[in-house]
């Protein structure tokens, strides 16, 4: 069906049409996006903060260019002046064939790290932005095909990937088996709800036994939900706050469910987007528990002295920081004091923390099958970070992240082992008693 | 208008008063355009607040962080150059002071005229440098529309006319006075309207932006 | 001041001097400092001795209008003897109604004959402004003869005009908002011969003498700027040719009248001086002999040789500040616009509303049919 750029199909039998689109644009116009657009001065600062335009040195993807829909809009139906216009007829109409053209733009070439949003001399969230505009582009067809089938899949199996609970099971009796430690499953009243990303289920099983043997070794109550194990969300990243709040509905009701106090984000940065911040808003309510990163909450354990290690890690490690989780969310400290714990030789990033760059796969671009070639490109922004400290591994905290730094790396030739912090920490507990295991599973 | 005195006056009352009044309607709609539009509730879990972190983006936002700077030194440093030069000369000139008093009652000590001259002169040639960067450089020419080239010519013109009338290069000096004041009318009159409004709406635009990323327990 | 003498064409200066008992020194420091005055080089001196020497009186006629007679008081009463008195013995003043000895149909008479005997070659000078062709002539009148007729008939025979004063030459205080008496200017009226203002209110005496001196020296008027004023007089602004200016250039100024940096001397453009957009002697030449001038007493230039002046908004209000009452516009406007935006913002939002009230939600069957 819809070509690449997505072209709207036979209009008489898309559900999306030019005016649903419009309409939902103008929904999602509030006071800071009047007031971004407003201030504005095309000062073009923002893309030297964007690695899509810094590495293909294509003006286009300049981060406030990819606004332009949402501002046409702005500008016509939200300001005085439009008013004016509209009445004599002036005001530049956001059509198909933009929208289809801008689709690139707002999909393929927009990971939403944020970056922008930080460094925007007046201050203009442009992220932000981005995520109201993609609202508009699904209410008008003009989406990514790769994200339709990932939001599809998400909805009808529960997983993007179109994991199925069978598979996890599968992924649990070999954890028990080897760790001899029981995973504990929709456990009532447990205090914390583990969420998973089909990602890591698929990619890095080592993810769920590391977790299963520190929570163990700190006397954890936790458990996982049947019922719901997928906490990323194809809806946040396609843009659409439907399908969004159908998946976040999933967790909460999960968690509900189970009476859990917390619910903890898998390692992966949209999801914890989703969860964390989206999430109530998108269910028009606040939760009854708490959500947390993995890596928040391991540092709460190591701050209490639950988590006790020995070794450590001799090579050269420097740490990659996903954007959703650092710019985005302020989980920035906690995964620094987690290397202290076992890096012997850690060494940062020249840019960092808020600062950090993205590695080029967020937001759904890697989702986006078409947008390889802009998603290597923006990898080499990351790159050359690497290059620059030159460590023997990577450490990151994202399944998203991970793949694209291990995908990129070998793409490029560069012999850097890429591992989950959750892992390494494991790695590095302290063995101890049985008899304190059984305690942490009341 | 062939008589310079005549033109002077034209300038310093009735287009002055039609300055003031369209800048006046037309910014106080801006900014209430966007606070009343304002902002849907947010249930999530704070990590942090917003009012200090906004106050603070207000203020922080105005220096580059490092690694822009680097990739971006001419930005920063003749954008800091004009804008900074353009302030000192708008609010340190002593006749400017005499006129915003009589606006508003507010009054400061000035700046000696030479300082404001040699300000003055500096932000001309920063605001040459913008233009010549904005016809250059891949992003901006990119992003330029001719909204931008006219907001560039009518600051321009602005201090220009300043400097002319300042150091009597433009006879007789009504003339060059009522040219100033006149750029002036036009730079109000258009400033509602255009990314002009940046002057007084940057202040919320960081405001928000440091609310929503304090919210979220990150100095931005 | 020998007004109504005949036939005086036959004795030229030097001559005439001699007889007012001025040495021949005196004479050419007099020529020194017209030809400074007129931004003149020195090698100019010996000429204009010459000229002057050998110079006739020619025939004046001055016409007052609606005037003060400040422009009379300024020239004759500065100190004697003076430049100004020798210039004004140089001419033969044949009708000033203040000056003259004769009144009533003899000065009229007199007035006729001047004209008559001098037709095409007599100085008009005029002080003050006349009520304008379409204004009611009864507002000025002398000897039942409207201003406006009397100047008109004046001109025609005149080799040229000098306008006297701010009045004369651009309408001056009567001329004031609302103009009751419909006030011109001579500039407004006589497009055909030539006309020098010499403005101020009063004009410096010396810029009077030193035109008619010129026109004597030269037997034409004087280079002219825009306003027709003699540049060698109104070429530089007070304010550029001010002793108070280095103040001005450090940023040090007095703030009222009373406070230390007005005992200081400071620049007294706070205190509404005009000094920037007025163009005058008065720096230069001074008042009274030289004496002083006002800003040397410390208060602020008024602009009175400039065209407005006196609907130019307050004299003690600084030359930048608007002359309406801007701030009101202000206040009125931007509760206007607060009114406008946010009525223009609530509607956005209502309809943003009512369109997400009957929204549509995206479902995933719709997305599948994309695929």
């Amino acid at each position: 069906m819809s070509a690449t750029p997505s072209s709207n199909g036979s209009p008489e039998s898309s559900p999306f049409t030019l005016e649903r689109g419009l309409a939902a644009f103008r929904a999602e116009i509030d006071g800071p996006v009047a007031a971004f657009f407003s201030s504005c001065v095309h000062c073009g600062v923002c893309a030297q903060s964007c690695p899509f335009y810094l590495e293909t040195g294509d003006p286009k993807y300049t981060p406030i260019l990819k606004l332009e829909p949402l501002r046409l809009i702005w500008a016509a139906e939200f300001t005085l002046l439009g008013r004016l216009k509209g009445l004599l007829g002036l005001n530049k109409q956001v059509t198909d064939e933009m929208l289809t053209q801008w689709e690139e733009l707002i999909y393929d070439s927009c990971s939403m790290c944020g970056r922008c949003s930080l460094v925007c001399p007046v201050g203009n969230d442009i992220q932000a932005m981005v995520r109201k505009s993609r609202e508009g582009m699904v209410a008008s067809g003009h989406v990514p095909e790769g994200l339709i089938g990932a939001s599809v899949r998400a909805v009808q199996t529960g997983s993007p990937m179109g994991l199925q609970w069978k598979t996890l099971q599968v992924q649990i009796n070999h954890i028990e088996t080897s760790t001899g430690l029981t995973v504990p499953v929709d456990q009532a009243g447990a205090d914390y709800l583990v969420m998973l990303s089909s990602m890591e289920v698929i990619n890095f099983p080592e993810y769920l036994e590391a977790i299963t043997r520190i929570f163990d070794h700190a006397g954890v109550s936790w458990t996982l939900s049947t019922q719901c194990f997928e906490a990323t969300n194809a809806g946040i990243q396609i843009g659409n706050k439907d399908v969004a709040a159908l998946l976040v509905q999933r967790v909460v009701d999960a968690a509900v469910a189970l009476g859990v106090k917390n619910v903890i984000s898998p390692e992966c940065g949209h999801a914890y987007t989703a969860i964390r911040w989206e999430g109530p808003n998108l269910i028009g309510r606040p939760y009854p528990f708490h959500v947390f990163h993995i890596i928040e909450v391991l540092d709460q354990l190591r701050a209490a002295g639950r988590i006790k290690t020995e070794g450590m890690e001799t090579d050269r490690l420097s740490l990659h920081d996903p954007c959703n989780l650092a710019r985005k969310s302020g989980v920035i400290q906690q995964q620094r004091n987690l290397m202290d714990l076992i890096a012997a030789d850690f060494v940062e990033l020249k840019e960092h923390g808020k600062f950090q760059w993205c590695c080029g796969a967020g937001g759904g671009v890697s989702s986006n099958e078409r947008a390889e070639p802009l998603k290597i490109a923006a990898f080499k922004m990351k790159k050359a970070q690497i290059e620059e400290v030159e460590p023997a591994r990577m450490v990151t905290m994202c399944a998203t992240c991970r793949t694209q730094l291990e995908e990129g790396l070998e793409h490029f030739n560069m012999d850097i082992p890429v591992v989950g912090l959750t892992e390494l920490i494991a790695e590095h507990l302290v063995e101890h008693e049985p008899a304190e295991q059984a305690e942490g599973a009341t | 208008m062939s008589d310079p005195m005549d033109f002077l006056l034209l300038t310093k009352g009735p287009l002055f008063n039609l300055a003031v009044t369209v800048f006046a309607l037309g910014m106080a709609a801006r900014i209430l355009e966007i606070l009343v539009n304002g902002r849907r509730p947010n249930y999530s879990e704070a990590r942090g607040g917003q009012w200090l972190p906004g106050l603070r983006t207000v203020l922080t936002r105005s220096v580059a962080d490092p690694g822009t700077f680097k990739r971006a030194p001419f930005n920063v440093v003749v954008g800091w150059l004009w804008h900074l030069g353009f302030i000192v000369t708008l609010l340190f000139f002593i006749p400017h002071i005499a006129l915003i008093k009589s606006l508003l009652g507010l009054s400061w000590p000035g700046l000696p005229n030479p300082v404001v001259d040699l300000v003055t002169a500096v932000t001309l040639v920063a605001l040459v440098a913008t233009l010549v960067h904005r016809r250059t450089h891949r992003v901006k020419r990119r992003i330029s529309t001719p909204e931008d080239y006219l907001v560039w010519t009518l600051v321009f013109l602005l201090v220009l006319s300043g400097y002319l009338a300042y150091n009597r290069i433009i006879n007789p000096y009504p003339l060059a006075l009522g040219l100033h004041i006149l750029c002036a009318e036009v730079f109000l009159i258009v400033l509602p309207f255009t990314k002009l409004t940046h002057i007084f709406t940057v202040f919320i635009a960081r405001w928000y932006n440091g609310a929503s990323f304090g919210r979220r327990g990150v100095e931005s | 001041m020998r007004v109504f003498e005949k036939n005086p064409l036959e004795k030229g200066l030097a001559e005439r001097l001699r007889e007012h008992g001025v040495s021949r020194r005196g004479f050419l420091k007099f020529c020194a400092a017209t030809a400074s005055m007129m931004a003149l080089p020195p090698a100019m001196i010996p000429a204009i001795a010459a000229a002057l020497e050998r110079a006739r009186r020619p025939s004046v006629i001055w016409l007052s209008f609606q005037e003060c007679t400040g422009c009379t008081e300024s020239l004759t009463r500065s100190h004697a003897p003076t430049v100004e008195d020798l210039i004004l013995d140089l001419i033969s003043l044949d009708y000033h109604h203040t000056l003259q000895a004769a009144a009533g149909e003899a000065a009229e008479a007199a007035r006729e004959q001047a004209m008559r005997d001098n037709h095409g070659q007599y100085l008009l000078i005029v002080d003050g402004s006349l009520p304008g062709p379409d204004a009611n002539p009864g507002y000025s009148t002398i000897a039942g003869v409207s201003n406006y007729s009397m100047l008109m008939e004046a001109v025609e025979g005149a080799a040229a005009v000098i306008a006297v004063g701010t009045c004369a030459a651009f309408g001056g205080l009567p001329a004031a908002a609302p103009n009751p008496t419909g006030a011109v200017s001579v500039m407004d009226l006589v497009k055909d011969k030539p006309v020098v203002n010499v403005s101020g209110c009063p004009p410096v005496p010396m810029v009077i003498t030193g035109v008619l001196a010129h026109f004597l020296t030269f037997g034409r008027l004087p280079e002219l700027d825009e306003y027709h004023r003699p540049l060698a007089f109104f070429g530089q602004s007070i304010h550029d040719r001010c002793y108070r200016r280095p103040f001005y250039d450090k940023g040090l100024f007095a703030e009222t009248f009373d406070d230390a940096g007005a005992r200081a001397g400071w620049c007294l453009y706070r205190l509404g001086c005009k000094g920037p957009s007025t163009y005058n002697a008065c720096a230069t030449m001074r008042w009274n002999a030289g004496t002083s001038w006002p800003i040397e007493a410390g208060h602020p230039c008024l602009g009175c040789a400039e065209p407005r002046f006196w609907d130019a908004g307050g004299f003690y209000v600084p030359l930048s500040v608007p002359t309406g009452p801007a701030s009101d516009y202000l206040l009125a406007a931007g509760a206007v616009g607060a009114v406008a935006g946010a009525v223009v913002a609530t509607k956005a939002r209502g309809r943003a509303k009512e369109e997400a009230a009957v929204r549509q939600p995206v479902t995933v069957e719709e997305l599948e049919q994309k695929l």
